[in-house]
């Protein structure tokens, strides 16, 4: 197919300059191929709207897995001993005190111990649960922060804030900061993917759009939801009874009807009209080319622990990973399954297992492909679970919780090995190098080569950034 | 021009040479500085963040923004530069000194250091922001159309001349687009073309103005502004009542209702002494926000979040001002209050609602007829109730005997008996109430003693039975009818209003704010406003009547901005959303107050602002720019032309589905389901839902109604930059990205739709090929095709015509998408080829395009 002529990249790259003088900025092209001509800047390597980056970048990309729901971090990352003595016994009042609960408020608050052990892992011996013996197995490739914060306790504001920095609908998710900023490596995929898994539990989460959504950046920049049934990409399939030959044809006529218009409408927007077709028409092909895993070795899939076609957490690291190599700049899985207000003992283990063998799997072949150096990979919640006992939803689980969560990341200068920040002795409160959203934000930005402080857009009057108007810390404790 | 800063240096270049000013900050050398398009954005911008409005941010005790104290500080001394310390410090070359401070990332330009130089010598004279200083009319020439004589002042000043009228199909297309949303047919736009009488375009005009459909497209810009959706947006984003209220807004355009109206109705239809059913489903405004019914929600933060939501409402929808901003601060570059912002969420702590869960049904929508259906039902329940109430002593006492005996003989109910051949319901029914019985009458629960006397009413006697009978008949008959009516949340006003406490931070869990009365921005009010309804707060009520007065200087400023993008595809002012600091001085100022002033003088008259506006000379221009032009003006600013973009999200669709027939023309009505990608929903949870397309007329019906679910919107509105609605959305994205190349081409709405227009087409009308193909181009571009255009179709329908004679079985795959019947008579090879034609068309970009 002969599409992107001479003329029309020349006409794209006129509009692309046009638009590049526009305050509202909207100015790169998503994932559209742009040629270089000339000089070339950073900008036109990656299609972002950075020309040049204050810190050399670390990270070329992002794998953000999200376990939507808040798993305890009591029973996974962070041991405390007192609280196994205390259990039963009702929470001294000198934690609590003043606190916002959620499903907990107004009850009495009981202790309650780990409800699994914990083992020593890796050079480090570092501590874990029992129900992540793959993670352990790779321990000394992650940084694990047992000391983060945040500011929501309810799912939806706080996976809000987690993605954009805002409890407030409407901002941009990290993914589109990311692509509007930097652009992306790839041609003919979306440079931010959202893929969501179910697992075999009870209560799914219910996940919004909007974690995915540009907010006020250009519409180009949404996340693209990478569905593990029907079409891969909402609209991919041509019609029943369409080859992708017919489908070929019908597309190139609509360039040529187009380019003839072009020539006495003389407006740009039909150059870019023109080239999305194109894109639109590439991707048909190159979204099932990467979702289709059946051709990755038995040993890769065994490692995962993943079918092809299973939907599974697994099968979506997996994907993640040929997303990496192909370029996308932001893969975000979602687990929907972790939010044990009850059966914390049963579920638990079961949530554990769906990813456990799949997170370590990610990093090993991350690192055998040698791209463990410049992807990051970040492990998180929305929010933690309460050292108190909730009774009053069926057999014993934790309530969401705010002051405590532990996460891990790996990868992309990331201090592997090394666990940071401690909570008090009940694991109530992180105490010791505390760690919030922004500053979780403000560090991963700089790892990309990104100044959180300048990294802005004008929105509502203000220069609004990923990291809001409070002050951000770059945790370079946690860094190599 | 291999990169973009050489060509901005040509750029600035060409405005150079052409004396053209592309944004306020570039000066003329020759003529005196105006603080408010050429120092105010440079202070704005740099400066105001630390030596602006919030007080809890001030550095060094300097403001900028007040010219006394700029100047008792000795940062200005008017007319001398040199001695001016703000001057020293923007030119110092000491990192420790210069300003702005190296780490806040700003950086003055030479250009702009310059400006601020020039402008203290000139005597540093200060302007109220544009925007709160009232609009003042310019007086237009009689016989002139004012928006033409102020446009065409303005290119005169900076050399440039207007385009020439469109053509007349072009001029009709654009008039559709923009008054209906709808495109003409080829017989329209024929008749319009060969019309040679003067009044020509105006007799359109009012045509269009009449048409039904001008409310529908009027309201889409509306509905984004107040964030209307079908659902309440947070968590498990469950359905609620709200869409009589999307019908309210549409007949409120179509009616012409006056604007001042339209804004009291919603923000307080529910306090009018002349409220009614319509006041009060203009009200639903006030119940638009996301809600939750998220478990473990608490109730204060949720409390905080809607009065927060409805303050960024009514700074979107009519003031023009980000509010948001002072939830947790002072504004930083208006003089807009946290005290401001508390006091206007007061205003709405009267509004009766759940905070947490599920929102009611809602007030029953009635039609004349149903009210007096309604009413004659009641009627009659009420009598039978009476009759009732009359022997209800006496069924009582049959009650009481009825037990006692059971008591004393210790009677087993007959469902219990060991023989008895009774349903399990009616055995485990008999159950509960043996069980009710044992308890003595003073010990039972309320549901056991109902359980009793039901079953003693329906199994244990037939005394009164005629009179027991009319009752049930007479509930259940009013019970269908009202069940059937269509509910919508409205606003209802309770005595126990909520306290409003400014929130220090924003923080909601902080109660040690100072607790706030209803008041309008300080800023804002020259004088004190009473309350109308003679109570001692001001209510919802005051607060709309000040909205639109003549004492608010935002609100006609803001809307008729709003209006002009709809007209000419940017505002004046181009961020629709902040007419403050941080927004953009209008291009023209003059024109801007002109449509504010007249909107007011007409008595806030919206058609006939429509009418102005697009009957002017300046509307009707050409909007094809030439290469010079386009250089001069790249985004059309000046409106030396007009302008091109494409349809809005609901647009393309109605676009499709009229040039197709399929379109069901039906105005207001519930939300419809169009087709949706199978699972699309599968993400949500609380309960699982899954998503029944609509069957028959309702999936064929405008964008407009598609129904609103606010965590996952409809993937063909979205792609097309349909907002979520999750905040107030003034301006919408307008993007041009794959994922509309996917909609049109692989949506079965899309897919169908090319199958029934080509059907249409090969049905309307026999002939050869060549006046088919005419024909088809005509329905959806209403032009005939050049000689290459129609070589290329023509040669596409060749080629599946072919291909499909020899692939039958793809064809009749093909023509199975959608619901719409196959038309009969029609070979299916045929009818495939051509389904291909009418697909290409559909996805042209002209056809989606505005011009």
């Amino acid at each position: 197919m002969q599409f992107a002529t001479q003329s029309t990249q020349a006409m794209n790259r006129q509009s692309f300059l046009r638009r590049s003088s526009s305050v509202l900025g909207s100015i790169a092209f998503a994932w559209l191929a742009q040629p270089s001509l000339g000089v070339r800047t950073l900008e036109d390597r990656t299609r972002g709207v950075l020309r040049s980056l204050p810190y050399a970048p670390k990270a070329k990309r992002v794998i953000w897995l999200t376990m939507a729901g808040g798993p305890s971090q009591l029973e996974l990352f962070d041991y405390k001993p007192k609280l196994a003595s205390m259990d039963g016994k009702p929470m001294p009042e000198s934690f609590t005190r003043g606190q916002q609960l959620a499903q907990l408020q107004g009850q009495a608050l009981v202790c309650q111990g780990p409800q699994f052990r914990f083992q020593r892992f890796g050079k480090n011996q570092t501590e874990l649960s029992e129900l992540l013996p793959h993670i352990g197995s790779m321990v000394d490739e992650i940084c694990i922060v047992k000391s983060m914060t945040t500011e929501a306790i309810n799912h939806d504001p706080a996976h809000m804030f987690m993605n954009t920095g805002s409890q407030i609908a409407g901002r941009p998710s990290m993914g589109s900061w990311l692509t509007y900023g930097l652009g992306a490596e790839t041609e003919d995929l979306p440079g931010f993917v959202v893929m969501i898994s179910t697992g075999e539990g009870r209560t799914p989460q219910p996940i919004a759009a909007r974690q995915w959504n540009n907010g006020f950046l250009p519409s180009k920049h949404q996340g693209v939801l990478l569905r593990s049934k029907g079409d891969p990409v909402l609209y991919l399939q041509s019609p029943p009874g369409i080859s992708t030959e017919i489908q070929s044809r019908d597309v190139e006529a609509i360039a040529s009807l187009n380019r003839f218009h072009d020539m006495t409408a003389r407006d740009p927007e039909i150059a870019t009209r023109i080239a999305q077709y194109e894109m639109a028409f590439q991707m048909q092909t190159s979204v099932p080319d990467l979702v289709d895993i059946r051709n990755e070795s038995s040993k890769t899939l065994e490692s995962y622990g993943c079918q092809p076609g299973d939907g599974s957490f697994a099968s979506n690291c997996l994907l993640a990973r040929r997303l990496a190599e192909r370029g996308t700049r932001f893969i975000q899985l979602y687990h929907r399954d972790w939010d044990h207000h009850s059966l914390l003992r049963e579920e638990l283990p079961l949530r554990a297992k769906e990813v456990d063998r799949a997170c370590a799997a990610l990093i090993t072949d991350l690192k055998q492909r040698g791209m463990l150096d410049d992807t990051l990979v970040v492990w998180a919640g929305e929010f933690g679970r309460t050292p108190m006992k909730q009774s009053n939803k069926g057999p014993a689980g934790r309530d969401h919780h705010n002051k405590a969560m532990s996460i891990w990341l790996a990868g992309a200068g990331v201090r592997p090995g090394f666990v940071y920040g401690a909570t008090d002795e009940l694991g109530y409160a992180a105490n010791e190098n505390v760690m919030t959203v922004h500053d979780l934000h403000a560090t991963m930005l700089y790892l990309l080569g990104i100044e959180h402080t300048s990294f802005s857009y004008k929105f509502q009057g203000l220069d609004a950034r990923l990291t809001g108007v409070e002050a951000a810390r770059i945790v370079k404790d946690i860094l190599l | 021009m291999t990169n973009p800063s050489v060509f901005r240096v040509v750029l600035s270049f060409v405005y150079a040479a052409i004396g053209f000013t592309p944004c306020a900050s570039v000066t003329f050398a020759a003529e005196k500085l105006e603080f408010n398009r050429d120092i105010r954005p440079i202070l704005s911008d740099n400066c105001f963040y630390c030596h602006g409005p919030d007080k809890n941010h001030r550095e060094a005790d300097l403001r900028l923004d007040v010219r006394e104290e700029a100047i008792h500080l000795k940062a200005i001394v008017p007319s001398k530069p040199a001695e001016s310390k703000l001057l020293d410090r923007i030119l110092s070359k000491d990192a420790s000194e210069v300003m702005p401070p190296p780490e806040s990332h700003k950086k003055l330009t030479d250009q702009q250091k310059e400006t601020l130089r020039l402008w203290i010598e000139q005597g540093a004279e200060y302007q109220l922001h544009w925007s709160y200083e009232k609009p003042i009319k310019a007086s237009i020439p009689a016989g002139k159309n004012a928006i033409d004589t102020l446009v065409q002042s303005r290119l005169e000043k900076i050399g440039l001349k207007p385009s020439a009228p469109a053509d007349r199909r072009v001029l009709i297309r654009r008039l559709y687009a923009d008054l209906i949303g709808l495109p003409p047919t080829p017989e329209q736009v024929a008749a319009f073309v060969n019309d040679t009488s003067a009044n020509a375009y105006d007799k359109l005009v009012e045509q269009l103005l009449q048409n039904p459909h001008y409310g529908e497209r009027m309201a889409i810009g509306w509905l984004d502004v107040v964030r209307f959706a079908d659902t309440i947006g947070y968590h498990s984003d469950n359905p609620r009542n709200v869409w009589p209220y999307r019908d309210w807004v549409i007949q409120s355009f179509n009616e012409n209702k006056p604007f001042d109206r339209f804004t009291i109705e919603q923000i307080a239809g529910d306090l009018l002494p002349d409220k009614n059913q319509s006041t009060l489903i203009g009200s639903a405004f006030n119940r638009l926000l996301l809600s939750t019914e998220e478990g473990g929600a608490q109730p204060k933060d949720y409390e905080q979040r809607m009065l927060t939501d409805r303050v960024r409402a009514v700074g979107a929808a009519w003031l023009g001002q980000t509010t948001g901003c002072a939830q947790c601060h002072d504004h930083k570059f208006d003089p807009f209050t946290m005290r401001d912002f508390y006091a206007l969420g007061a205003f709405f702590a009267d509004i009766q609602e759940p905070i947490i869960g599920k929102r009611e049904d809602g007030m029953a929508i009635k039609t004349p007829d149903q009210e007096k259906s309604l009413a004659d039902l009641e009627a009659s329940l009420a009598k039978a109730q009476k009759e009732y109430d009359a022997i209800r002593k006496q069924l009582e006492s049959a009650q009481q005997q009825w037990e006692s005996d059971i008591a004393r003989y210790s009677i087993t109910l007959p469902e219990l008996k060991e023989d008895s051949k009774a349903s399990k319901e009616a055995k485990d029914r008999a159950k509960n109430v043996s069980k009710a019985l044992e308890k003595s009458a003073k010990d039972r629960k309320k549901n056991e003693t109902d359980t009793i006397r039901d079953y003693f009413l329906s199994q244990g006697t037939t005394l009164f039975q005629e009179q027991r009978d009319a009752l049930a008949k007479a509930q259940s008959a009013k019970d269908s009818l009202y069940n059937a009516l269509p509910k919508c949340l409205v606003s209802t006003s309770t005595k126990d209003k909520r306290t409003v406490r400014i929130l220090p931070r924003g923080d909601w869990m902080d109660e040690s704010g100072e607790v706030m009365k209803p008041a309008l921005p300080q800023y804002l009010v020259q004088s004190k406003m009473q309350s109308s309804s003679g109570e001692t707060e001001l209510t919802r009520h005051d607060l709309a009547r000040w909205i639109v007065s003549r004492d608010n200087p935002l609100t006609s400023r803001t809307v008729m901005n709003r209006l002009w993008k709809q007209f000419f595809g940017m505002g004046l002012s181009k961020v629709l959303d902040d007419l403050g600091a941080q927004g953009e001085p209008p291009v023209n100022p003059e024109l801007l107050d002109w449509l504010a002033c007249e909107f007011m003088d007409s008595g806030w008259d919206m058609k006939h602002m429509v009418r102005v506006i697009v009957t002017s000379a300046t509307y009707q221009q050409s909007s094809v720019a030439s290469p010079e032009a386009l250089a001069a003006d790249p985004y059309n600013r000046e409106l030396a032309r007009q302008s091109t973009y494409r349809l809005e999200a609901e647009l393309v669709r109605d676009n499709a589905l009229a040039i197709s027939g399929l379109l069901v023309a039906k105005v207001g009505g519930p939300s419809a389901k169009p087709y949706q990608p199978e699972d699309y929903w599968d993400n949500l949870n609380f309960p699982r839902r899954t998503y029944p397309a609509d069957a028959g007329e309702s999936q064929y019906r405008r964008g407009l109604y598609t129904w609103w679910q606010r965590s996952f919107l409809h993937p063909s509105m979205l792609a097309f930059d349909a907002p979520t609605r999750e905040e107030c959305c003034a301006e919408r994205n307008r993007s041009n990205i794959p994922q509309q190349a996917l909609v049109l081409l692989n949506d079965p709405t899309y897919v169908e739709a090319a199958r029934v227009f080509a059907a249409n087409v090969l049905r309307e009308k026999s002939g050869s090929d060549d006046e088919l193909l005419r024909r088809a181009w005509q329905r959806a571009l209403q032009r005939e095709p050049t000689t290459s255009e129609f070589a290329t179709i023509q040669k596409l329908l060749i080629d599946r015509r072919a291909a499909y004679r020899d692939d039958p079985k793809s064809a009749a795959q093909l023509l199975k998408v959608g619901i719409a019947p196959i038309l009969e008579g029609i070979e299916l090879t045929e009818l495939a080829a051509w389904t291909h034609v009418t697909r290409v068309l559909l996805n042209l970009h002209e056809t989606i395009t505005r011009s």
